[in-house]
């Protein structure tokens, strides 16, 4: 039990003790027998009040700290690392939320708002009585990273490891680099090549010794954690010698007369029993088919010193600190007869039509038939609301809008018509969107609950839609190539990789991050990464952002040899366990195996897989496992806490008109960033002059100007000849 | 007891990265709600134990509402499923105590739920009042 506590109330400004008696409250808690310091504070995060809290915790000899002021959200790290500067551990210091949880919250009923604050600081002095020392944990690592995925995203973050001094394994499950750009021909918006940008990253990649890529191999099987992942990888065989003669296996390639229908190009060329995805494709070495060969005696004897039909498939033990996975997407498929695919001949997807456009260069033929005028239908297999696919696809409204510009460009006299639902190019891809409307592209919205119709009447191919640009007006489009807009959905083997990682998938079976925006590359796993549309539907920048994000999150982590993770992981009580298995059950990370202590079988949890989660902890028949910072007796203090009851007199609150007059707000001394303002102020200036002369941020020099001019330190002074701004003078 | 006629207590469990961020939410935009709400934080709510709920509503709560992560959680796909589990437990343990199921309730709460969370408080609030009180 803490003896020596320390208790912080601050009144933000008059954003707690506008509504909340916060000096009352710092005396009523001062009175505590274990409290050896109470105070009210015009702004706990202030450099003024961090120094006098390492003064009290160094002359009381405080051993414990309890801050009472905005959501730990805010300032959990500032005062963890006040804590740490007066030599305290900063597990020993609570953050009380009276702000946006009971000042704000409670405005309209201040008295209660008070009550209430009194019950959420005795219950934070309860649990801070609890709380225990805990030290990092360290963990040794090993400064190699495995990237999951060779497509732009996974290419792009070996380049920036390798750079940055970490051992790279790169696997790809295509025997070829690139992923999905790989498939496409010229990308938005600097319309550059995509096969010239994949073979300038295999080219980049190669100029590193320390990258080693494994194409055609895919994970077996995964075990250890954060800076030893133990990963065994199987290397499927290309079925060719290693010593052949490239003079003969290009012969070969040019000889080969048998073939099968090529996926990487959708169906739309044949692909041959010794293949590259395309010419350029890398790494430079072939593929056999060896079934399509089985009855070419005489192709096979030809050329039999460059094959090895008897390779087998090889498993590598990878062993890595870290893992980033970039394993990209799958087009979504629209199901037999969706808007007529595959049941009208002249129904494609727009990856497929990307396809056709590349391989015909000169006239867009399609069935044997030129192509004149093509209906794109959007948002096929995205924004489902009665779907799986409820989200939205992000970049194939830009990908549409390019390829419509593309198009016109590459074919002259050719006709688009967009069937849409919203437009969603955003940013800087706003104005394709633009040009495409110059170019005489036509757009007709559609909603979801009257979507087009693709009929086939007679030979014609006919698009019906409700035009609600034009009051639902009915439309009959006839179109030589209807094309669907299709979005992005997982890839079929995310489950399988979710399994061996660990890696928590959403609801849209996409990879989870811990948090969209504070934590978008990191997964709940220690040491795995996630980036690109593994993640979610993302286009290419934000594909290699989020990919070179991770890598360096993972340089940030391995370089230094040890890693230092979180105390707040579950513990298991060996005397009360008897082993019965709940706990290992539910745990979704493995986290928890039948141990042996004392000669008595218990629950073990190993420290640098478990995530603190707590889901092991409930289900636990006799009560033998806590998590670190949520024991027992911490939060049922707490529950005592707010149960307490306190003698608070109704009075009258604060009014903020009052704060003018009012010489007693509190403040003993200004805090610093109020004089340094203060300072800037010579005689009238506008904000931006005192952004200018004091070099303070802008968003504080307004927050903290805002505040001031409450308690009547300055006051506004007439606009400036624009009228943009006030000036704010200092108030004598 | 007037006092709990008024405003009966509430115990929320939120958590850290969801759920509490959604409650925040709802101050920062001054959306008030019941006073007698006291949130404590956790990092997943299938981590919630039934003697904690037992506690609150033993010594004073009179209702224990989980902000619960759904299929949100960024620990487990199955969070929904243990929390409910948790639910089913704690009410079995508070009818042995006469107890009535109903001071327990769960909602899936997002992190910009702010709204949905005024109003669950609301409602619960209703039904709290409506309910006899617990036995000493």
């Amino acid at each position: 039990m803490k003896e020596k506590i320390g208790v912080y109330i601050c009144h933000c400004g008059g954003n707690i003790s506008d509504y909340v008696k916060v000096e009352e409250l710092s005396k009523m808690f001062h009175e505590e027998d274990n409290v050896v310091v109470s105070k009210d504070v015009m702004f706990a995060c202030a450099d003024s009040n961090q120094k006098e809290m390492i003064q009290d915790i160094q002359e009381f000899g405080l051993d414990s700290i309890v801050v009472c002021s905005c959501s730990p959200k805010l300032h959990l790290h500032t005062f963890k690392n006040v804590a740490e500067r007066a030599g305290l551990n900063p597990s020993n210091y609570v953050q009380v939320n009276i702000r946006e949880q009971c000042s704000w919250a409670h405005s309209d009923q201040p008295h209660e708002a008070t009550v209430k604050a009194a019950g959420l600081i005795r219950a934070g002095i309860n649990r801070v009585s609890y709380s225990e020392s805990l030290e990092p944990i360290d963990i040794s690592v090993k400064n190699t990273a495995l990237v999951l995925g060779a497509g732009v995203a996974g290419m792009k973050a070996a380049i920036d490891l390798a750079r940055s001094g970490t051992e790279v394994f790169i696997i790809e499950k295509d025997y070829f680099v690139g992923g999905r750009v790989a498939q496409k021909e010229t990308l938005f918006p600097t319309e550059t090549n995509a096969k010239q940008l994949v073979t300038s990253l295999y080219q980049e990649m190669k100029k590193y010794n320390n990258i080693s890529l494994f194409a055609g191999a895919s994970i077996e099987k995964v075990s250890g954690s954060l800076g030893n992942f133990n990963i065994d990888v199987k290397v499927k065989p290309r079925y060719l010698s290693p010593n052949a003669n490239p003079q003969m296996v290009k012969q070969a390639m040019d000889e080969c007369t048998v073939t099968s229908a090529d996926p990487f190009n959708f169906g739309f060329k044949s692909r041959k029993a010794i293949y590259k995805n395309y010419p350029d494709a890398w790494p430079d070495v072939p593929v056999v088919i060896p079934e399509l060969l089985e009855n070419e005696i005489d192709y096979k004897e030809k050329f039999k010193t460059i094959f090895n039909f008897n390779e087998p498939e090889q498993i590598l033990s990878l062993v890595a600190g870290s893992v980033l996975v970039t394993t990209g997407f799958n087009h979504y498929e629209p199901k037999e007869g969706e808007y007529g695919y595959k049941t009208i001949d002249n129904v494609i997807t727009l990856p497929e039509l990307n396809t056709l456009m590349e391989l015909n260069p000169k006239q867009l033929v399609y069935n044997n038939k030129q192509v004149k005028s093509v209906a794109f239908i959007y948002c096929v297999g995205s924004r489902q609301t009665k779907g799986d696919n409820k989200y939205c696809s992000r970049q194939c409204c830009t990908s549409t809008i390019h390829t419509s510009l593309q198009l016109k460009e590459k074919y002259k006299d050719i006709q688009t018509y967009h069937l849409y639902r919203d437009i969603r190019t955003y940013g800087k891809q706003e104005l394709m969107y633009e040009a495409s409307s110059k170019q005489g592209d036509l757009y007709f919205k559609y909603e979801e609950k009257e979507m087009p119709v693709v009929e086939k009447v007679d030979n014609s191919t006919i698009v019906k839609v409700k035009d609600y640009l034009t009051a639902k007006m009915p439309l009959e489009i006839e179109a030589d190539l209807v094309v669907l807009v299709t979005g992005m959905v997982p890839r079929e083997d995310s489950a399988q990789i979710s399994e061996f990682l660990k890696i928590p998938m959403g609801s849209d079976r996409f990879f989870n991050e811990i948090h969209p925006k504070l934590k978008p590359v990191e997964t709940v796993i220690k040491g795995v990464y996630i980036g690109g549309a593994c993640q979610g539907p993302k286009n290419i920048s934000e594909s290699v952002q989020s990919s070179m994000s991770g890598a360096s999150k993972i340089v940030a982590l391995l370089k230094r040899g040890t890693v230092s993770v979180d105390p707040i992981i579950a513990r298991v009580d060996s005397d009360i366990c008897t082993w019965c298995g709940k706990c290992a059950e539910v745990c979704d990370y493995t986290a928890i195996r039948e141990i042996e202590v004392d000669d008595k079988r218990v629950a073990g949890v190993n420290k640098a897989v478990c995530t603190g989660c707590g889901i092991c902890a409930p289900v636990c028949p006799v009560n033998a496992i806590e998590i670190a910072q949520y024991t027992d007796h911490e939060i049922e203090s707490m529950i005592d806490g707010f149960l307490f009851e306190v003698d608070i007199k109704e009075g009258e609150v604060i009014q903020n008109d009052q704060h003018e007059e009012d010489e007693s707000t509190g403040m003993k001394e200004y805090p610093q960033i109020w004089k340094e303002i203060l300072a800037g102020i010579q005689e009238r200036n506008t904000i931006p002059e005192i952004i200018q002369n004091t070099g303070i941020n802008g968003d504080l020099v307004t927050y903290h100007l805002m505040t001031m001019n409450k308690y009547g330190i300055v006051s506004p002074d007439g606009m400036d000849a624009k009228e943009e701004y006030y000036y704010y003078k200092v108030k004598n | 007891m007037e006092q709990n006629k008024k405003s009966p207590k509430i115990l929320v469990f939120s958590t850290d990265k969801i759920s509490d961020p959604g409650i925040d939410q709802a101050g920062l935009r001054k959306i008030h709600y019941n006073p007698s709400v006291y949130v404590i934080s956790l990092p997943c709510s299938s981590g919630i134990k039934p003697k904690w709920i037992l506690h609150a509503l033993e010594n004073g709560f009179d209702g224990v509402f989980i902000a619960a992560d759904g299929h949100e959680c960024s620990f487990s796909s199955r969070c929904a499923d243990h929390t409910n589990t948790i639910v089913e437990t704690s009410q079995v343990l508070m009818k042995e105590r006469n107890i009535n199921p109903k001071r327990i309730r769960m909602a899936a709460l997002c992190s910009v739920c702010a709204e949905p969370f005024a109003n669950h408080m609301e409602n619960f609030s209703k039904i709290l009042m409506g309910l006899e009180e617990i036995p000493a």
